[in-house]
């Protein structure tokens, strides 16, 4: 789940490691968050909430790093994840505990040398200013793959596959249902939603053909409609007049007959291989 | 360290007389098999979940009707709701906890704050029960609240709370901001709490802790990089006995050789996040570790197996030592935790009687091994449509497929995220030798989405898109075979981790994913009764109590229970 924290968290990042030019835009976007608790920080989204660090003034963030750069990064890599013999400080208990600089403070002015740490010479407020820097970084990663690094199939086997083995013409068109759809999502949303309909992140909405059911009660009569809800006690159907009509399921009885239209989807799934999903969205993709 | 004399006290207690404890729970109580009480998380310390009680049987299943409901206040406390002009008197809500002012979370996927997922236990007529940061305490007999305690939380993970354990008049709960807390079970007031995890390393605890003799044992999660490990303390006074971690801390470490660094095994996760059994004849309490840290995107954690993540681990309570180990996930790379229930099983495999331990894992597999020796027997698949391994090693551990881990073009892999079964627990019924379990056929596509392992912390740099499932399912494996005996499929919505007891009233309690609460033949799978609650949010219980058999279901906020008519 998104949330606006992880966003800041980001600006800041690129703030700091790619362009000082888009230190001004990553402030301009920002709001201000000054709440102590920073709620679905954890991996969990809305579940989680821990202490966050009020983001720090771009500018002291930006020395924090050249700082870090002179004095740090050689061990701990520039961006703080760990380089040549010292650790990723970024899930370090210390870094962790840290509110302000505090507990960096103490490590960096005496050392650690039984771990090979020599003691630095500097002052708590550039100790501040660096632990400012590292502060700014999200945990757990970036989504930065691009879309068009997904599409690594072969479109011309894709099509022999949509046209043959996989039956998909058994039931769509490329110049019917769907014309157009390589336009519609990108890649991966696209292949996600050949592989289920509806499924994915993707913005466009999707009208699912509803599961069919046929009821036949032991006195012979049938109806049949959509299908609402079923378990093994009951199943609920949407008759021809609209009407909601709920039927007890006592085993076999009454005859429960349901045709779910995304069936061949679902069958897919234990038969298909990756490479033929790949080829398939690269085919697809292509129908513009 | 314990010292001789402490070794001397331990057993003392261990053998208290139960005259001692004319209230609460005698801890040598909790080695008998399960019948008229739920004294601790599993029932028992077996976690077989077949209770000795046959008032309710297969032959007056259909007169099994509600006698009571309970529905609970989570917060600062509720009012009294017995009718519109009552004069009746609300529980006493006692409140507790470090922060100033309770932080506001969501909780419980969706489920609400004072969702009850775990165990209730039931204790000399009262039952007691947790949510994240509420505690309560209900008449057995008639469902009346008896108090309700309430922790204002400094934030957290809140995703569930598994349940409670109790030692005397004492009972246990964890907070999702990391602390032990106990309480007089007579009265709900606070005795004492404990911090058992660091919040700033974001760990969040859920899990029951759980009573053996004069020791309790206490687990925690987290979702960053943090390690895992499992506590006692004494359940008196607080005071930590032993802490062992179930990744390599230091140079020296076993399993050391299996991560590429010592950094990368110090953040390596494998929590013990819910709680095992217990075998009283060799002191050996047998549980299952959680998935290792970073997940999704593997490379800081080298190419090896990541000991002691995604494994059973038998420790001995006295000492605090690993005494076996065995890897149900080796180099786990779908946050597929290991942590579900292990079964112990006093019986036959090749012919030969043995003390064996049982566990079908989140990845869709079924392990057979010897509790004494952590000797390996059998591996199955019990989730037929689990295709992210190649096969099984000479270990018998599932060997992966890295093809079918995050990739960058998206690979389709069974099960989701959420696993073929989780944490809900199983059971097995030793009258038909079955062992029972809940297993959903999802698939999802996974897609690496950050291809720089240095970045990537905890559950990051991936994204996992379901697919939906082939179904949901209660199967009945032989634990001899490994083969599926039968399979009871449910039609409609899919869920992951349906809890189940059996007893031996020749039924198997359970539900599906419409909410509805079945009694099962546990022979056949057929369903013999059932009544729809609406939602079924543990795993049912069952005791008895002034000459009457009870079996009681959580359905979130409500507690039913239900007798013979």
């Amino acid at each position: 789940m998104r949330n606006p924290r992880i966003e800041i968290w980001k600006t800041v990042l690129a703030v700091g490691l790619v362009s000082s030019i888009a230190v001004g835009q990553g402030v301009a976007v920002a709001p201000p968050v000054q709440a102590p608790v920073a709620v679905g920080r954890g991996a969990r989204g809305a579940t989680s909430a821990y202490p966050a660090h009020p983001p720090a003034d771009p500018e002291i963030v930006d020395r924090g790093r050249q700082l870090f750069g002179v004095n740090c990064s050689f061990c701990h890599g520039p961006d703080a994840r760990g380089g040549e013999g010292g650790p990723n400080l970024l899930r370090s208990q210390v870094v962790l505990d840290d509110q302000s600089g505090e507990a960096i403070a103490v490590v960096v002015q005496n050392g650690r040398p039984d771990r090979g740490m020599p003691k630095f010479n500097m002052s708590l407020t550039d100790v501040q200013t660096i632990a400012a820097f590292i502060h700014s970084f999200p945990f757990r990663g970036s989504e930065v793959v691009p879309q068009s690094a997904v599409m690594v199939g072969d479109a011309r086997a894709g099509g022999v596959f949509f046209n043959g083995a996989g039956k998909c013409a058994s039931c769509h068109s490329v110049t019917g249902d769907l014309a157009g759809i390589g336009d519609k999502y990108d890649a991966r949303t696209l292949e996600t939603r050949i592989m289920m309909p509806g499924r994915g992140r993707g913005s466009a909405p999707v009208q699912l053909p509803p599961s069919t059911v046929t009821v036949t009660s032991p006195s012979g009569e049938v109806v049949k409609g959509t299908l609402l809800r079923i378990d093994d006690f009951a199943v609920s159907v949407t008759d021809a007049k609209g009407n909601r009509r709920t039927f007890p399921r006592n085993g076999d009885s009454p005859k429960v007959l349901v045709n779910d239209p995304l069936q061949a989807h679902k069958a897919m799934w234990q038969v298909i291989s990756d490479d033929d999903i790949h080829n398939l969205t690269a085919y697809l993709a292509a129908v513009k | 360290m314990r010292t001789a004399k402490k070794m001397a006290l331990a057993a003392c207690l261990f053998f208290l007389p139960a005259t001692s404890m004319p209230q609460g729970v005698d801890p040598t109580s909790l080695a008998k098999p399960l019948s008229d009480s739920w004294p601790t998380y599993s029932g028992d310390y077996s976690s077989r979940r077949y209770s000795a009680l046959d008032q309710i049987n297969q032959s007056n299943i259909k007169n099994l009707a509600l006698a009571w409901t309970a529905r609970l206040t989570a917060g600062f406390g509720g009012q009294a709701t017995y009718s519109i002009s009552s004069t009746a008197v609300a529980p006493p809500t006692i409140v507790g906890g470090e922060a100033k002012e309770a932080v506001q979370v969501g909780g419980n996927f969706g489920n609400g704050p004072g969702a009850v997922v775990g165990a209730i236990l039931e204790v000399n007529g009262i039952l007691y029960m947790a949510a994240p940061d509420n505690a309560w305490a209900v008449d057995a007999q008639d469902g009346t609240v008896i108090w309700h305690f309430f922790w204002k939380t400094k934030g957290g993970t809140h995703v569930g709370n598994r349940g409670m354990g109790m030692y005397g008049d004492w009972i246990y709960f964890e907070t999702p901001d990391d602390y032990l807390v106990c309480l007089d079970a007579r009265t709900g007031k606070e005795r004492w709490h404990k911090e058992i995890a660091d919040f700033n390393q974001q760990y969040f605890s859920t899990t029951a802790p759980l009573v053996i003799g004069n020791h309790l044992l206490v687990g925690t999660g987290d979702d960053l990089d943090a390690p895992g490990f499992l506590q006692s303390y004494d359940p008196e006074t607080g005071e930590l006995q032993w802490k062992l971690y179930t990744v390599p801390m230091k140079s020296g470490d076993p399993g050391l050789d299996t991560w590429a660094s010592l950094d990368a095994a110090s953040h390596g996760g494998g929590q013990a996040w819910t709680v095992g059994a217990y075998d009283s004849q060799t002191h050996l309490y047998i549980f299952g570790t959680g998935n290792p840290t970073p997940a999704n995107v593997t490379p800081t954690r080298g190419e090896g197996d990541n000991l002691f993540t995604c494994s059973l681990l038998a420790v001995n309570v006295d000492t605090g030592k690993m005494a076996w180990y065995f890897q149900t996930s080796p180099h786990d790379t779908h946050d597929w935790d290991s942590t579900q229930t292990p079964v112990l099983v006093d019986g036959a495999f090749a012919g030969k009687p043995r003390k064996l331990v049982l566990q079908g894992t989140r990845n869709g597999y079924f392990f057979v091994l010897d509790r004494v020796t952590g000797e390996h027997l059998l591996t199955s698949k019990f989730s037929e449509s689990a295709n992210w391994a190649k096969g099984v090693d000479q270990r018998g551990e599932p060997i992966r497929n890295p093809e079918k881990d995050f990739t960058v073009p998206g690979s389709l892999v069974s099960p989701s995220n959420l696993g073929a079964t989780n944490w809900p627990p199983p059971s097995f019924d030793p009258d038909t030798g079955l062992f029972y379990i809940c297993t959903n056929e999802s698939f999802s596509m996974y897609f690496l989405m950050d291809p720089d392992p240095r970045e990537v912390t905890g559950l990051g740099g991936g994204q996992e898109v379901g697919l939906g499932s082939l179904g949901t399912s209660i199967e009945a494996v032989d634990y001899k075979t490994g083969k599926i005996v039968w399979k009871h499929m449910f039609n409609g919505a899919t869920a992951t981790g349906i809890g189940l007891l059996s007893t031996a009233g020749k039924l198997l309690f359970g539900s599906d994913p419409m909410g509805n609460f079945i009694a099962f033949d546990p022979a056949k799978g057929t369903p013999l009764w059932h009544a729809r609650i609406g939602q079924v949010m543990n795993a049912p219980e069952t005791y008895r109590l002034n000459g009457k058999q009870f079996v009681v279901v959580s359905g979130g906020d409500t507690i039913y229970a239900f007798a013979l008519n």
